[in-house]
C-alpha cells in the first residue's frame, strides 16, 4: 500500500485552482451514463449527492434514518466558520488556514486545509441562496460571532441550530433532485459491505431495515459520507445510530484507516446521572463566555449545597491555571482539567460507580453583572434544555458539566481528491481524516462537511470518472454475489449465537474500556491493558451474544449487533494507534509526554506524520503506513494559553 | 433520586400488515433522572433477557433535534411536557404507580411499520413537491448582497425550526399535515430568495399534502400545542392566504404544474 497524497505543490493560494484546471471533465451528455453511490445524507453526503445530481450523474443515495433530513449533522449547534471578513476584524482565507493548522496541532495536511479555508466563503453564499435563515443584523446583513476562543468573528449561525438549518438546506437541494428523478433515495437502508471488482470500488450491499432484504447496488464510484465513530465510547454526543460499519467494511476491503486515536472530547456536556444513561447531551460551548467553572477546594465539600460553599473555598481552576484565557481555553484543555479535578476527588453531582464526575459552571456572577434578562436572552434556551434534562434551574443552582466524546478527527485516509486507498472509493466529511489534524476547532465541522460535499467531490469524482475506463458490472458478477453472501453469513452468525448478553451490554463494556484507557488522557500501561481486554471482550461477544428475532424483519437488536461487532475491531485499532503515537498532540494526550506546564508535548522529530493502518485479516495485527507531513507555510510551534 | 414502578400498555405490531394489540409490561425501579426512551431501553433489556422481541421505536439524536422519536403517551404526542420531544422527556414528569399507554403516531398517511415505528416518507414527498429554492451549487451572489430584515429572518427561523417529527399530524383530529407544510412555506416564503417560486411552491406542496391522504385543517390548534418546537398556527393562516392567492393567480398555461 502506498500513501500518495497527490497534494499539489507551489504557491498554496493557487494550488486548488491549478488542480481544478488539470482535472478531467465529463461531457454533460455522458454524465447520466455514470452511476455514483453516496452513502450518508448529512452535510457531506446530502450536499454531494444533490450537487452530483445537479450535474447530471445518476446518483443513488442511502441513509439508515427514516429520512435524509435526520442525519446527525442536524445536531450541530454553534455555527459555521467562513473567511468572509464581513466584520473587518482582520480575518482572511490565510488566517483561517493558519488557525486551523495550528488548532489541529500540526497534524493535518496544509494543502487540504488551505482549500477548506478557500471554499468556506462559497459555502456561505450557497447556503444563503438556498434560504438558510442565518442570524442577521438590523440592517439586513449577516451577523457574525466569535466562537470557541477565536480572535476574529468569523462564525455564521442560525440561533443554536446551525447544523439543522445547513442540513435542511442540503436536504432540500437533495429532495429537489429526487423529485427530478435524478437522485434515487434509499432511506432505512444500511450499508453492510463494499463491493470490489478488480481492486476497484464498484458498489455496496445494503440491508433494507424494514424488510430485512439484502440487496447489491453497483456503480462507477462510491462515496462514503457516513460520519464519525464516536459511538465506540457507547456514551457520546452522537446520535444513537451513528456507527463505523460503512467505513470499517471499506477498511477491511483495503481502505487505510488514519489516526483513529484522534477523538475530540467536548468539555461542556451534561454529566452522566446513572448506569442506564444512553447518551450525553452537549451544552453549547458559548456558555463558557459568561459561566465560571469551579469545584470545591476541599473534597469534603463536594456533597454540599453549592450555595453554602463560601467564595474562599471554591477553586476556579481554569482562571487560576490559565489567567489570560481563563474559562475560554481550548476544548482539549478544558476537558482534561475537569477530569483532573474529578480524579482528585473534587468532582460534584451524583456518584456514578463511586466517583462524582462533574464540575460547576456557575452563572451567579454573570446574573449579578449582566442582570437576569441579559443572561436569559443569551442562554435562555440552553438553560431550559438543561432544566428539562436535570430538573435543576441554572439561574439558581450552578450547572454541572463534564466532558464527553463529541467528534472524531480520525477516519479513512484520503488523498487530496478525497479518494481512499481503494480506487473509486471517496470519503467525505467526518468519515475522512483529512482536515482537522489532532484537534478540530469549534464551528469547523460544518464547514468541512459542506466543503467536501458541495465544492470538492463534484470535481474530484468527475475527474475519476473522466479518467478511468470501467467495464459494466452486472448483479450476477461473482464478486457481487460473493459480497451479498458474506453479509448473509455474518447476519446468520449473529443470530445463531443465542447467548446470554444483549448487544447493548457489550457496547457499554467496550465503551468503558475505551473511555478509561483511550479517552482524555492515555498512557502506555492503560493502552496495553485495553489491548488485552478488547480482544477478550470481542471473543465473548461472538460466543455469548443474544439477538432476538430474525433477519427478515425490522430488527433493531440485529442492527445494533452488527455495528457493535465492527466497533469491537475499531476500538482495538484506536488503542493500538494511541500506543504507537508516543507523543502528545492536540486531543491525544499521552501522560508520558507533557510540557513542564502540563500541556501536550509534541514530538515533531518522530511523529510529524499521519498513521494510516492497513487491514491484514487479523484485527490485532494491522500494518502501519506513514504519510509524512510537511509544514511549508505554518511553522510548528507550541500552543500556549497561559 | 427517587425510583418508581410503572405499568406500560404498549402497542405491539409485528409488521405493517400484521394485526396489532396492546401488551402490558411492568417497568420497575425506574429512576426519575431517566429519559422516557432510557426507561424503554431498560424494559427492552429485560425483554431480551427473557428471549422476547424488544419494543421497536424510532429514535436517534436523543437531544430533541433530529425528529426521529415520536410516541403518543397517554394520548399526548411526545407526552405531557410542552415543547419537549419524547427523547427529552424525563421520568420526573411521572409518578410512582402511573399507568401509561404508549402508541405510535396514528394517521392514514403514517402507516405503522412495526410496534411504535411509522413510515413518515409522506413528509419527504411534500418537500419534494416544492419545499426548496431552485438554486444550483456553484455561482450564487455574495451572501451579503441579499439583505434580509432581521424581523423577517427571525420569523423565517421560527418556522424553519420544524424537526419533521409528525407530532402535529398525530395530535390533529383530522391528521392534517398543515402545520408541517405551512412551516416550510413560511420559512422560504418570508425570505427574498424564496419569492420567485412562492406561489407555485404553495400550490404544489398543498396539493401533495392532500394527495398523501392527510386531512384538512379545521383550526383545532392541537398541532401547535403538541409541536415540540412551538411552531405557531399563524403559519397555517399564512399558508392559506398564499394558497388562495396562488390559486386565484395561477397562470393558465401552468394548469398542470401541481405534480
Amino acid at each position: 500500500m502506498q500513501l500518495l497524497s497527490k497534494a499539489p505543490t507551489g504557491p498554496i493560494e493557487t494550488r486548488w485552482d491549478r488542480h481544478r484546471f488539470e482535472m478531467k471533465l465529463v461531457n454533460p451528455a455522458n454524465r447520466r451514463k455514470h452511476t455514483v453511490i453516496v452513502v450518508g445524507s448529512g452535510l457531506a453526503g446530502g450536499a454531494g449527492a444533490a450537487t452530483l445530481g445537479e450535474q447530471g450523474y445518476n446518483v443513488l443515495c442511502f441513509c439508515y434514518q427514516d429520512s435524509p433530513r435526520r442525519a446527525h449533522s442536524i445536531a450541530a449547534q454553534g455555527g459555521i466558520n467562513a473567511a468572509k471578513n464581513y466584520p473587518n476584524d482582520g480575518d482572511s482565507v490565510y488566517r483561517l488556514f493558519y488557525d486551523t493548522v495550528k488548532g489541529g496541532d500540526f497534524r493535518s495536511r496544509e494543502s487540504n486545509v488551505y482549500r477548506l479555508a478557500q471554499v468556506s466563503v462559497n459555502i456561505i453564499d450557497q447556503c444563503v441562496a438556498q434560504g438558510v435563515p442565518f442570524a442577521r443584523e438590523y440592517g439586513g446583513l449577516l451577523a457574525n460571532r466569535s466562537f470557541g476562543g477565536a480572535q476574529v468573528s468569523r462564525t455564521f449561525y442560525a440561533r443554536g441550530q446551525t447544523g439543522q438549518q445547513l442540513l435542511l438546506g442540503a436536504y432540500q437541494a437533495l429532495e429537489r433532485q429526487v423529485a427530478a428523478g435524478i437522485v434515487k433515495m434509499f432511506a432505512r437502508h444500511e450499508m453492510l459491505e463494499l463491493i470490489m471488482v478488480d481492486g476497484v470500488a464498484r458498489g455496496i450491499v445494503t440491508r433494507d431495515m424494514v424488510s430485512g432484504k439484502l440487496e447489491a447496488f453497483t456503480a462507477d464510484a462510491v462515496v462514503l459520507a457516513t460520519g464519525g465513530y464516536g459511538n465506540v465510547f457507547f456514551l457520546s454526543t452522537n446520535a444513537k445510530g451513528c456507527n463505523v460499519t460503512a467505513t470499517w467494511r471499506a477498511h477491511r476491503k483495503g481502505a487505510a484507516f488514519a489516526n483513529p486515536c484522534f477523538t475530540q472530547i467536548h468539555p461542556t456536556c451534561i454529566p452522566v446521572s446513572g448506569d442506564y444513561q444512553s447518551k450525553l447531551t452537549l451544552m453549547s460551548e458559548s456558555l463558557r463566555n459568561d459561566g465560571r467553572v469551579w469545584v470545591p477546594k476541599n473534597a469534603a465539600d463536594c456533597g454540599k449545597d453549592p450555595a453554602s460553599i463560601p467564595e474562599e473555598d471554591r477553586d476556579y481552576y481554569l482562571e487560576r491555571l490559565y489567567p489570560s484565557f481563563g474559562n475560554l481555553v481550548p476544548r482539549d484543555i478544558a476537558s482534561r482539567r475537569a477530569k483532573d479535578m474529578c480524579d482528585q476527588g473534587r468532582g460534584v453531582g451524583p456518584e456514578v460507580a463511586g466517583v462524582r464526575r462533574g464540575v460547576y459552571l456557575d452563572f451567579r456572577d454573570a446574573v449579578k453583572r449582566l442582570g437576569h434578562a441579559t443572561v436569559a436572552e443569551r442562554y435562555g434556551n440552553l438553560f431550559e434544555m438543561y432544566e428539562r434534562i436535570t430538573g435543576e434551574d441554572p439561574y439558581k443552582v450552578p450547572m454541572r458539566i463534564y466532558p464527553a466524546t463529541h467528534y472524531t478527527m480520525g477516519g479513512l485516509w484520503v488523498d487530496y481528491n478525497l479518494m481512499s486507498t481503494i480506487p473509486g472509493l471517496f470519503v467525505a466529511g467526518e468519515a475522512n481524516f483529512s482536515d482537522h489534524g489532532a484537534n478540530r476547532l469549534g464551528a469547523s465541522a460544518l464547514m468541512q462537511g459542506l466543503a467536501d460535499g458541495y465544492f470538492v467531490l463534484p470535481y474530484t469524482v468527475a475527474n475519476y470518472l473522466g479518467s478511468t475506463k470501467l467495464e459494466k458490472v452486472s448483479e450476477s458478477h461473482p464478486e457481487v454475489r460473493g459480497a451479498v453472501e458474506s453479509v448473509q453469513t455474518r447476519i446468520d452468525k449473529l443470530l445463531s449465537i443465542q447467548g446470554k448478553r444483549s448487544p447493548d451490554s457489550f457496547h457499554r463494556e467496550l465503551g468503558h474500556i475505551i473511555w478509561d484507557d483511550c479517552g482524555m488522557a492515555r498512557n502506555a500501561a492503560g493502552l496495553t491493558r485495553a489491548l488485552e481486554k478488547i480482544p477478550a471482550l470481542r471473543e465473548e461477544f461472538w460466543q455469548n451474544l443474544r439477538v432476538t428475532g430474525s433477519g427478515s424483519e425490522l430488527n433493531q437488536s440485529l442492527e445494533k449487533a452488527g455495528r457493535i461487532a465492527d466497533f469491537m475491531e475499531l476500538g482495538e485499532l484506536m488503542c493500538r494507534d494511541a500506543l504507537e503515537r508516543d507523543e502528545s498532540a492536540g486531543c491525544h494526550y499521552r501522560e508520558e509526554h507533557v510540557t513542564p506546564e502540563g500541556e501536550a508535548a509534541r514530538d515533531d522529530e518522530k511523529y510529524c506524520h499521519v498513521q494510516a493502518w492497513e487491514w491484514t485479516g487479523d484485527p490485532s495485527a494491522p500494518r502501519l503506513h506513514k504519510e509524512q507531513l510537511q509544514f511549508e507555510f505554518v511553522k510548528p510551534s507550541q500552543r500556549s494559553y497561559k | 433520586m427517587a425510583n418508581m414502578n410503572l405499568v406500560l400498555n404498549v402497542w405491539r405490531q409485528k409488521s405493517a400488515n400484521a394485526p396489532g394489540q396492546f401488551v402490558r409490561y411492568e417497568a420497575k425501579g425506574i429512576s426519575d433522572h431517566m429519559s422516557f426512551l432510557e426507561m424503554l431501553d431498560v424494559v427492552n433489556e429485560q425483554l431480551i433477557e427473557r428471549g422476547e422481541d424488544p419494543i421497536a421505536f424510532d429514535h436517534d439524536c436523543r437531544e430533541g433535534i433530529c425528529g426521529a422519536c415520536s410516541l403518543m403517551i397517554n394520548g399526548q404526542a411526545h407526552g405531557p411536557r410542552q415543547q419537549t420531544t419524547t427523547c427529552q422527556l424525563h421520568m420526573r414528569s411521572f409518578k410512582d404507580g402511573d399507568e401509561l399507554t404508549i402508541e405510535p403516531w396514528r394517521a392514514a398517511a403514517f402507516p405503522v411499520l412495526r410496534d411504535l415505528i411509522v413510515d413518515r416518507s409522506s413528509f419527504d414527498r411534500i418537500i419534494q413537491a416544492g419545499g426548496y429554492i431552485s438554486v444550483r451549487t456553484g455561482a450564487p451572489r455574495d451572501a451579503n448582497e441579499i439583505l434580509v430584515p432581521k424581523t423577517d429572518a427571525d420569523e423565517s427561523m421560527d418556522a424553519a425550526a420544524c424537526i419533521g417529527c409528525g407530532a402535529c399530524v398525530a395530535a390533529c383530529p383530522n391528521a392534517s399535515a398543515s402545520l408541517f407544510t405551512a412551516a416550510k412555506l413560511g420559512h422560504l416564503g418570508l425570505l427574498p430568495q424564496g419569492q420567485p417560486e412562492r406561489m407555485a411552491r404553495t400550490r404544489n406542496m398543498v396539493s401533495q399534502m392532500d394527495r398523501e391522504g392527510f386531512g384538512h385543517c379545521t383550526n383545532h390548534g392541537e398541532c401547535e400545542h403538541a409541536c415540540p418546537k412551538g411552531i405557531s398556527v399563524a403559519f397555517i393562516a399564512r399558508m392559506n392566504r398564499d394558497y388562495l392567492k396562488a390559486m386565484a393567480t395561477q397562470p393558465v398555461e401552468r394548469d398542470n404544474d401541481d405534480g
